[in-house]
């Protein structure tokens, strides 16, 4: 019997094809990755807005100037497989050579991976545990920030379909605009009185989930006056996609004139917002429970 | 069929489903099913002024709703009726004097801060014609709240031994127990301002957050600011 034709390739032209792939992979990759870190890294959300911003932007970096070798050996591995095997016109559909084993290449495939994975879990955790990323840590905060413990506090509380602030250091007046003091490690404190809301300050790249009954809490460092987006990321009912504002980061003085101004409209309420839970107040507290007064639920 | 035929109607008919969703988000946010009414408007001075009137209603009834236990609010048409509509065109930078008409008893705030009038003319409202600078949160029935403008707005409750209590809208001014609250604010930049209650006021439903208060022509709708 007849064996079926083959598109045998001898070995020599089979390790010039791996060489030239490497050799193409090297080159391109040397080209793109210090471009893409000169004009895509600045480019790298969340931007620059506090020290934890600065710090996730950083890790961006890192994972997409790691990434971009690994994609050029894609891209190469592909355009060089298209154009080399593709099946000309008026050509006999041949089997390929059978793929062999090659434990060479498992072995630096293994080695490389790996590699590459285990520094980003210790970076990434390096990172995380550095000053807690910006990210909720729940009621104990295990990453704490240098000086902690004199952070500025401001609670963040979820409702729908708005965030509103109370700032228990000025008399535990509440607002509904966000309004930190530049150069300042603040502590948010983020919960809800309904359902699960989750805040999410762009710009200063906090993002933590507000749990009613639960006192998640979040730390950054602001930096210069900055106008940043405040949006809730979890779908909470009709509004949600309308759950947008916007914060600031002033100056001190300006900081001190707006919680003046604020303070002062929250005056008239702030009797009625301190009577006990069972005659309809909410003094301040960590966390709250959607127990719904009057005839609803 | 050739790959390439096939290709390109798989195209359409991708671009034809994401046309489609877009108009239905487009709908979804301007006017979610509820018809817009245009508000009239007067000029004073060369100032477009408007006058809101709008009542808020604990059943808004089968002649009004298919859902005539929900709680609603509805506005006064140019025809002297009373509408369930929410969705309302408003001219920009306008002033809006607003005439409230609450037939509702009191369900209490969740948040208590926000009986604190704000975004108002004087940051304070009339109840009764009297001024006032915050509504007893546990007394409030309703609020009337843009918060892209940062208005805030709560009204009294009808007390529960009120005399003449409304059963089923249309409920009138002149015969039935009710609180009359006016507020004046601005309009701003032309756009779509979503508006709510943040009164868990929605009795019957989960946390009183459910059904009316996540329907648009109820308990919240659009202003729709236009130039």
């Amino acid at each position: 019997m007849a064996s079926e034709p083959t598109a045998a390739t001898p070995s020599g032209e089979s390790t010039n094809l791996g060489l030239r792939v490497v050799v193409a992979w090297l080159v391109l990759s040397a080209i793109a990755t210090p471009l893409v870190a000169i004009y895509v890294g600045p480019l790298i959300p969340p931007g620059n807005g506090s020290v934890q911003a600065q710090g996730q932007t950083f890790s961006n970096q890192v994972m997409v100037g790691l990434i971009t070798p690994v994609l050029c050996l894609m891209a190469v591995f592909f355009a060089y497989g298209l154009i080399r095997f593709h099946m000309r016109a008026n050509e006999t559909a041949l089997e390929g050579p059978p793929i062999r084993n090659d434990s060479r290449i498992q072995l630096l495939w293994l080695v490389i991976t790996t590699t590459m994975v285990l520094f980003l879990a210790g970076f990434g955790t390096y990172e995380l545990l550095k000053d807690g990323a910006g990210g909720g840590q729940g009621p104990d905060p295990i990453a704490l920030p240098a000086h902690h413990h004199t952070a500025f506090p401001v609670q963040v509380i979820g409702q729908q379909w708005e965030f509103t602030y109370r700032y228990p250091t000025l008399g535990g007046m509440e607002s509904n605009q966000l309004v930190l003091p530049e150069n300042t490690l603040v502590v948010l404190h983020v919960t809800s009185l309904d359902v699960i809301h989750s805040f999410w300050a762009y710009q200063l790249g906090v993002k933590a989930d507000a749990n009613p009954g639960t006192d998640n809490v979040a730390y950054v460092t602001t930096k210069g006056p900055l106008v940043f987006h405040v949006r809730c990321a979890e779908l909470c009912g009709l509004w949600h996609g309308y759950m947008f504002d916007n914060g600031f980061v002033v100056s001190h003085t300006a900081f001190t004139h707006w919680a003046a101004r604020a303070v002062a409209l929250y005056r008239s309420i702030k009797p009625y917002v301190n009577r006990p839970p069972e005659k309809g107040g909410a003094p301040f507290s960590l966390t709250y429970l959607p127990a719904p007064p009057g005839r609803a639920g | 069929m050739r790959v390439g035929v096939k290709l390109l109607l798989i195209a359409a008919a991708v671009l034809a489903a994401g046309i489609a969703i877009g108009f239905y988000v487009s709908h979804l946010t301007t006017l979610a099913g509820s018809p817009a009414y245009s508000v009239p408007v007067h000029n004073v001075n060369g100032h477009p002024v408007v006058d809101l009137e709008i009542e808020t209603v604990a059943a808004v009834g089968s002649k009004l709703s298919p859902n005539p236990d929900w709680v609603s609010y509805l506005v006064r048409t140019k025809d002297n009726g009373w509408q369930r509509m929410t969705v309302w065109d408003l001219p920009a930078n306008a002033t809006v004097h607003v005439t409230w008409f609450n037939f509702d008893g009191a369900s209490g705030l969740r948040n208590p801060y926000l009986g604190r009038p704000q975004g108002v003319v004087a940051n304070h409202i009339l109840v009764y014609n009297k001024p006032v600078d915050r509504v007893d949160p546990n007394l409030a029935s309703h609020t009337f709240a843009v918060p892209a403008l940062g208005l805030i707005v709560a009204v009294p409750g009808v007390p529960d031994d009120a005399k003449h209590p409304c059963g089923y809208a249309p409920c009138s001014p002149g015969k039935d127990s009710h609180v009359t609250v006016h507020f004046t604010f601005h309009t701003t930049t032309p756009g779509h301002y979503r508006w709510q209650c943040f009164v868990p006021c929605a009795a019957g439903w989960l946390y009183g957050f459910g059904g009316p208060m996540q329907t648009i022509g109820y308990m919240d709708g659009f202003l729709n600011v236009k130039a």
